[in-house]
C-alpha cells in the first residue's frame, strides 16, 4: 500500500551543489517555462494543495532544475503528483508558468525513460492514450481495465464499480471517431 | 430568443456523467437554446495527452474546434476538463504557426478558428440566460442550503479561462439564490479535488475530498454543486471511502449546477438524473 508521507519537502535537495545550466537549457528547449524570473517567494508552494505528499515543493522543483539537479527532479513524486490545478500558474508573482513546467518534466522523465516514482499515475496516463489510439475517444471501462492490466491491482474499486453498474453509470460498448486514421500514427505509447 | 450552439459533450458525458449531458440538453431546451453535437468529435485528450506530449494535447482538441469553425456556431462544452483543454490549445494554435501547420500535416484536415468556446459558466453567466431562469422557476429550492464547488479549470488559469472571479466566483451561487435556494459563503471554491489522479493514488485523492466535504459541512451546506464531470464523480463516488479511511460521517448528495436548474424549472423526469447518483438526493429534495 502506498504511504502518504506526513508533510511536504520531507526529501530536500543536497546543500551544497556546483551547478550546472544542461538540464534548464534542456527544459526550456522541450517547451519548458521560462523560470529564470523565480525568486523563490514560495507562493506557488504556499497554495499548492498536494504538498502534503509530495518530496519537492513546487519552487524546490524550479531551483532543482536552475541549479542542474536532473536525476532529483525527473526521480521525484512532485512531478506526477502535480495534480495541474494550476493555482501555482495562476499566483506566480513573476509569470512562471509552474504547471507547464511540470509537463514538460514529465515528458523528459518518459523520454528518457527514468523509472517512474508513481507507476500507477503513469499508467493512468499509459492507459489514458491507449484509449485515444484505438477509438479517438476513452471509454471509461476500457480506461480502468487498461489500467488494471498495467498495475495488476485487481481488486481495488471493484465494489465501487459494482455500486455505478447498478446505477447505470456505465456504458457498455465504446464508440469510436471515423476521422481517426491520424491517431494510430501520432499518439504515441507511454511504456 | 432562439439560440442554437454546436455542443461538444466529451467522453465522461457520454459515460459516467450521463446525468451532467442529459440534464445540460434538457436545461437547455427550457431556455431555448437549441444544441447541436459536434458530428465526429474526438477525446480532447483530458488530463493525459498535456503530461505525455505537448503537442498532441494541441492537436486534439484542435481538431474539435476546426469542426466547429465548419458549423459555424458558437461551441459550448459543459465538461469544466474539456472546456480547459480546448482554451489552450485554441490559444496555442492562435499563437503558434508552427503548430497550425503541424496540425494539416498530422490530422489531414485544414484548421479554421473564429470560434467561441463557451463553458456552462459561461453560458449561465449571461445576464439574459439567468432572467430566464429566474422567470422560468416553478418550484423554487428553498430550504436548500448548497456549496457551489468550481473547482479549477473553469476559472484557471485566468490568461487562458478569461474569468475574472477566479479566486472566488460567484456565478452558480447567484443561479442557486435565482432558483430560490441558498448558497453558503465558503472558502474552498476552487480547491482541487485530485481530478486525474483518481485511478493511481485513490488515498491523495480521498484526503483532497476530505478537505472539501469538512469544510462544506462546517459551512453549514447539506449538498454540493459542480459543473464538471470529474469533481462531480470524485466527490459523488470517493466520498464514502474518505470519510471511512478518515473517520468522518458525512454523506452528501453532489449536484450538477444543471439538474438544479432543471428541477426548479419544473422538467418532468428527474428521477432518471437523481438514480445515477450514488449518494441519492432524493431523501435531502423531499424535505424542501
Amino acid at each position: 500500500m502506498e504511504q502518504i508521507a506526513s508533510a511536504g519537502g520531507s526529501a530536500s535537495p543536497p546543500t551544497a551543489v556546483t551547478p550546472d545550466p544542461s538540464f534548464l537549457r534542456q527544459v526550456e528547449k522541450a517547451g519548458g517555462a521560462t523560470i529564470s524570473p523565480c525568486f523563490q517567494c514560495v507562493k506557488c508552494s504556499s497554495g499548492c494543495p498536494l504538498t502534503f505528499v509530495m518530496d519537492l515543493l513546487p519552487n524546490q522543483v524550479i531551483r532543482c532544475v536552475q541549479v542542474g539537479l536532473k536525476e532529483e527532479v525527473l526521480r521525484s513524486d512532485t512531478i506526477w503528483l502535480c495534480a495541474s490545478c494550476e493555482t501555482c500558474t495562476t499566483r506566480c508573482p513573476n509569470g512562471v508558468d509552474i504547471a507547464h513546467l511540470m509537463d514538460t518534466l514529465r515528458q523528459i522523465a518518459l523520454r528518457e525513460n527514468v523509472t517512474p516514482s508513481q507507476p500507477g499515475i503513469v499508467a493512468t496516463h499509459a492507459a489514458f492514450l491507449a484509449e485515444i489510439r484505438a477509438r479517438g475517444r476513452v471509454h471509461e471501462m476500457f480506461l480502468v481495465a487498461r489500467h488494471k492490466l498495467r498495475t495488476r491491482n485487481w481488486t481495488r474499486d471493484v465494489a465501487l464499480g459494482w455500486e455505478m453498474f447498478r446505477r447505470g453509470k456505465l456504458k457498455l460498448l465504446p464508440k469510436g471517431v471515423k476521422g481517426r486514421k491520424w491517431l494510430k500514427e501520432r499518439v504515441p505509447r507511454v511504456n | 430568443m432562439d439560440q442554437v450552439l454546436s455542443y461538444y459533450p466529451g467522453c465522461s458525458l457520454h459515460g459516467t456523467a450521463s446525468e451532467y449531458d442529459a440534464s445540460t440538453r434538457a436545461v437547455c431546451e427550457l431556455l431555448g437554446i437549441r444544441l447541436e453535437e459536434l458530428e465526429d468529435w474526438n477525446c480532447c485528450g483530458a488530463s493525459s495527452a498535456h503530461a505525455v506530449d505537448h503537442e498532441l494535447s494541441v492537436l486534439l482538441p484542435a481538431r474539435n474546434i476546426a469542426l466547429a469553425a465548419k458549423a459555424d456556431k458558437d461551441l459550448f462544452i459543459p465538461c469544466a476538463a474539456c472546456y480547459g483543454r480546448s482554451k489552450v490549445a485554441q490559444a496555442a494554435m492562435t499563437e503558434d504557426a508552427g503548430l497550425r501547420a503541424k496540425f494539416g500535416e498530422a490530422v489531414g484536415m485544414e484548421y479554421r478558428d473564429g470560434v467561441a468556446i463557451r463553458s456552462m459558466l459561461d453560458l449561465l453567466a449571461d445576464p439574459d440566460v439567468l432572467q430566464r431562469i429566474r422567470a422560468g422557476v416553478k418550484r423554487p429550492l428553498r430550504g436548500l442550503k448548497v456549496a457551489c464547488y468550481y473547482g479549477c479549470l473553469l476559472v484557471r488559469p485566468p490568461k487562458i479561462t478569461g474569468a475574472a472571479d477566479y479566486e472566488a466566483p460567484e456565478t452558480m451561487d447567484r443561479v442557486v439564490e435565482a432558483l430560490g435556494g441558498t448558497a453558503v459563503p465558503w472558502s474552498y471554491k476552487t480547491d482541487c479535488c485530485g481530478g486525474g489522479l483518481v485511478l493511481g493514488r485513490p488515498d491523495v485523492v480521498g484526503r483532497l475530498i476530505d478537505r472539501l466535504m469538512t469544510r462544506a459541512v462546517e459551512a453549514g451546506a447539506a449538498a454540493l454543486v459542480t459543473a464538471c464531470p470529474m469533481c462531480q464523480g470524485n466527490l459523488d463516488t470517493r466520498q464514502k471511502d474518505a470519510a471511512q479511511a478518515l473517520g468522518r460521517d458525512y454523506q452528501l448528495p453532489i449536484f450538477y449546477i444543471s439538474e438544479l436548474i432543471g428541477l426548479a424549472m419544473g422538467h418532468p423526469k428527474p428521477e432518471a438524473w437523481w438514480k445515477k447518483h450514488l449518494v441519492d438526493p432524493r431523501p435531502l429534495l423531499g424535505t424542501i
